[in-house]
């Protein structure tokens, strides 16, 4: 069903994003570039203590410092604001307690907002935190996520009869026969520390409540402006309509700003009750703290292998550390279940078991973060996949290429429920050997090691479920779009507007949506302009999330543009006296079968809006046009990729250098290839952090976090981050008119595993292997035998 | 900032090629006293501890960290944020490398990243990649993955060289 593209378009052309002009220039206005006049600024007081009851008790030197208009606590608030609680009909059971914009007597994790001050600058309002009496009763906290399933952990929540949240176990075939008739048997225990996304952009609210409207106008820095008009509406008890949620440009979202937050519910529900703007935005050690943490899991995986070396079976138990809440409103379990759904999916095997469980932390809420539980599952698959290459004394690729899905075995649902479809591992391999150029980089691996350097190759195969459908959530009762909407509109000029429910957050979307516009009309880009981020303004739709502007909003924004060039070619036929079906339009040109230009698109754009009397009779064009995209089959796009990591080890220091990394990936149809190559790049030194350096640390003994400061939580920085290759197979998705999958998330999906094993490639001649994650010099050393 | 209680100081200083005084609180750091006071909103906050580069910022001639000076600081000095060095045309190579490799996406970072490549291309016209890593290493990009960056770094030397 993939349209026929022309072949000069713009579809799959490498522009430069247009909206980086401004970026460059210093322009963009991100969220704290925006102020409302009479605003009040916010600060929070926020639990120094992962679990601790307490008593505020005085706030009146706080409330009457100079400059300060109000001290708000969770009591306060209730006027103002409903509370919350996250469930799922997908995770029956949940175990998720009620949860509201400030917490209320209890603190159950470091950071959790506790009060709010409002005053005529941050500097005041945060003078004033300091002067806020507070009692604190410190209470024992359970952080660990398997310490915190024994029967005497302290409890996360008071009156919980365990720190249990969620349990599962799902699976298909017979995997106790698998094993048992198994060559071999490989296993492991993996362990992955939380880490965080770190937009470098932080989170923040900029509300302006108008108590005569009743309406709340709210500027967030966020993905899916559209998902908090319907949760700020429900919270606030307003009608959608009178919600408008705006998110200009975006400083990165990465999955961090796709949850509602009970700072940015309070900072609406403070501007409601003061009837003033209020605005506020996080600083740096509010966002590592208070942001969303992800993938805490401690993985134990084994998979049986067959004489031939042919995947039988995996059997895996996962206990996912979910922080003190389960995110809303999606569900922290989501990350488990996408990680346990991604196990084994590059290949083909009989038969599945996995086991979950998802236990309350008083730490921060895990949630949805770039390539959502993906890595785990991919980092968790290609160990086994190594250690059973290296058991049999064979090639890793060679292990991989025996058992990836070929082309012919699809589609096909395997046994841990993930439908396999449209995918081309072989191709992909085919294209990943030529670009490796596999027998000089052995070459050059070699030549290193003789000079007695620890190098190591390690690979990962990928496959990624793209685009969610509505599918996902929806059987799960959660009010998430999976839909989008683009709206075109001609204007008297000649010139075109798009709204669009996709989300602008760096990834170049709007960049892409223009180009299937301009070749959906048939104008220049030049010609185009688009709105997204302002539910006033753009219509309803799904947003950033899933990688799915592409797949989802580029099918939108396709078909909106045919019914406005149907509209065009009919009122020009009409004008022309001709047919439709005789005439096209080319580059705002309505031209007939030679290609002789008959009618200039802005003089007929012209005549239609300032000379209507000379139209024909009967003749309306509706020169605003509008499609919603729902796919209704496939509720995820799968697409496929393979990595390679190149690493060298100090086995001194324990430092991992990252030295090159190669990609190449099936995205389906790029709109873009220029903006999906650095997606993908961008990604791939996202999943790098994730291997070597991100960790958001708590201490063992008291629970507190130790990684508040940049200093602390090392990131990827120019000088430790590898060169990438990139190259592509494009299997178009047959069932839309563009064939866009997802591509933004991949590279984060892939990249653990491949540095993974490419560190235990190189510590392998040492003996050695590591199971963490990040591998940290001291994780290297331990190994090593150097540390104890 | 600005309250009656909030003890301030007058400063003088040439900012963006225009004379200009001003009263700033004692406390403002530079980036926040050029955002908000004076409206100049290219330069971005990002750790405010010195370690992203997002508030880069030039003073007297070198790039500065504007989380870490006070404005009180910049008395009687030079100071050029994004926006001034846009309208004198001096990083337009960069910008136009930046902008035609996509060697940005959220576009956060890039002004601080920018100031701090011409820096580099000012006393180093035909810097390695690895010279341009480690120059751009106190500029955190999370969008990137830095590739291209270092791309638009080079094919700016290469422009500015011919």
């Amino acid at each position: 069903m993939n349209e026929t593209l022309p072949d000069d378009g713009w579809i799959g052309r490498s522009l430069p994003r247009a909206a980086t002009r401004r970026l460059v220039e210093g322009r963009g206005r991100y969220l704290d570039d925006h102020a409302a006049k009479g605003e009040l600024h916010a600060a929070f007081l926020r639990s120094p203590f992962p679990h601790a009851a307490f008593r505020i008790s005085d706030r009146e030197a706080a409330r009457t410092l100079p400059g300060v208009r109000a001290v708000l606590t969770a009591e306060d608030l209730v006027p103002a604001c409903r509370s919350w609680r996250t469930q799922s009909l997908a995770f029956a059971g949940l175990v998720s307690p009620v949860q509201g914009p400030l917490a209320r007597e209890r603190a159950v994790y470091q950071g959790e907002p506790v009060a709010l001050v409002l005053a005529a600058s941050r500097a005041i309002a945060e003078d004033a935190l300091e002067l806020i009496g507070i009692d604190w009763d410190e209470l024992p906290a359970a952080t660990d996520p398997v310490a915190a399933l024994e029967p005497d952990a302290p409890a996360v929540h008071q009156g919980l009869p365990s720190n249990l949240a969620w349990r599962t176990e799902f699976g298909g075939g017979d995997v106790e026969a698998a094993f048992a008739r198994a060559a071999l048997v490989v296993e492991d225990r993996l362990v992955f520390t939380r880490h965080t996304g770190v937009p470098l952009e932080s989170r923040g609210a900029l509300a302006s409540y108008d108590p005569a409207a009743e309406a709340l106008e709210v500027r967030l820095s966020h993905q899916i402006p559209h998902q908090m008009q319907v949760h700020l509406a429900e919270l606030l008890d307003l009608p959608m309509g009178r919600v408008r949620v705006i998110a200009g440009d975006v400083g990165g979202g990465f999955g961090i700003k796709m949850h509602v937050y009970p700072d940015e519910v309070a900072i609406c529900a403070a501007s409601r009750l003061l009837r003033r703007p209020v605005r506020w935005v996080s600083d740096r050690i509010e966002a590592l703290m208070a942001d969303i943490h992800a993938r805490e899991h401690v993985m134990r995986a084994r998979m049986a292998v067959d004489a031939e070396g042919r995947i039988l079976a995996f059997d895996v138990d996962d206990i996912q550390g979910l922080g003190a809440y389960s995110v809303y409103p999606r569900s922290s379990t989501v990350e488990a279940i996408s990680a346990l759904r991604t196990v084994g999916a590059p290949y083909r095997f009989d038969a599945y078991r996995a086991r979950l469980r998802s236990v309350l932390q008083n730490k921060v809420p895990t949630g949805q973060y770039r390539s959502v539980g993906h890595p785990i599952g991919c980092a968790t698959t290609e160990r086994l996949v190594d250690l059973a290459a290296a058991a049999r004394g064979e090639d890793p690729l060679e292990f991989r290429r025996r058992n990836l899905l070929r082309e012919a075995e699809l589609p096909w649902t395997n046994p841990a429920g993930g439908r396999m479809a449209e995918l081309s591992h072989t191709a992909t391999l085919a294209e990943f050997e030529r670009l490796l150029d596999l027998p000089s980089l052995r070459a050059e691996i070699a030549a290193m090691r003789a000079q007695g350097r620890l190098v190591g190759l390690g690979f990962a195969a990928v496959v990624e479920y793209t685009a969610s459908g509505p599918g996902a959530y929806g059987p799960a009762g959660i009010p998430v779009s999976a839909v989008d909407t683009v709206v075109v509109q001609l204007e008297p000029g000649g010139d075109v507007i798009a709204r669009a429910s996709v989300a602008e957050i760096g990834q170049g979307i709007q960049q892409g949506i223009v180009q299937v516009v301009a070749d959906a009309v048939g104008v220049s880009p030049s010609r185009i302009t688009i709105h997204t981020g302002d539910t006033g303004n753009a219509p309803h739709g799904g947003g950033a999330w899933a990688s799915r502007g592409a797949g989802i909003g580029g099918e939108a924004a396709w078909g909106a543009g045919r019914k406005l060039r149907a509209e065009i070619l009919g009122a020009a036929a009409s004008l022309l006296q001709t047919t439709p079906e005789a005439l096209d339009l080319r580059d705002g040109q309505v031209v007939d079968a030679t290609g002789t230009p008959r009618l200039a698109l802005a003089d007929l754009a012209a005549t239609v809006f300032f000379r209507g009397h000379e139209l024909p009779g009967g003749l309306q064009p509706q020169f605003t046009a509008t499609h919603q995209f729902r796919r209704e089959e496939d509720v995820f796009l799968t697409t496929n990729g393979l990595q390679a990591s190149l690493v060298e080890v100090d086995p001194d220091t324990g430092l991992v250098t990252p030295l090159r990394h190669w990609v190449v990936g099936d995205c389906g149809r790029r709109l873009n290839p220029l903006l999906v190559d650095e997606q993908v790049r961008g990604g791939v030194v996202q999943g790098i952090g994730e291997a070597l350096l991100e960790a958001c640390r708590y201490d063992p003994g008291n629970g507190q976090l130790l990684t508040g400061t940049l200093a602390d939580y090392l990131l990827p920085m120019a000088d430790n981050a590898p060169d990438i290759t990139v190259g592509h197979v494009e299997t178009p998705y047959s069932g839309s008119a563009l064939g866009a999958k997802g591509a933004g998330e991949a590279g984060t999906c892939g990249a653990p595993a491949a540095v993974l094993c490419a560190v235990n490639d190189a510590l392998a001649a040492r003996g050695a292997a590591v199971t963490e994650m990040p591998i940290t010099p001291a994780v290297v050393l331990r190994a090593l035998g150097t540390l104890p | 900032m600005d309250h009656p209680d909030e003890p301030t100081a007058e400063i003088a200083l040439t900012l963006n090629g225009e004379p200009i005084r001003a009263r700033v609180p004692l406390r403002q750091n530079l980036v926040d006293w050029l955002r908000h006071g004076q409206g100049l909103t290219g330069s971005h906050v990002g750790c405010e501890h010195g370690v992203c580069g997002a508030c880069h910022v030039q003073v007297d001639g070198r790039v500065v960290r504007g989380c870490l000076m006070l404005a009180v600081q910049a008395d009687g000095a030079r100071v050029e944020t994004i926006e001034g060095a846009t309208e004198t045309g001096r990083i337009r190579a960069l910008q136009d490398a930046f902008f035609n490799r996509a060697a940005l996406q959220c576009g956060f970072c890039t002004p601080g990243m920018l100031l701090q490549a011409a820096e580099l291309l000012a006393t180093n016209p035909a810097p390695t990649r690895t010279e341009i890593r480690e120059a751009l290493s106190g500029n955190y990009c999370r969008c990137t993955g830095y590739h291209a960056i270092v791309d638009a770094v080079e094919a700016a030397a290469a422009v500015l060289r011919a």
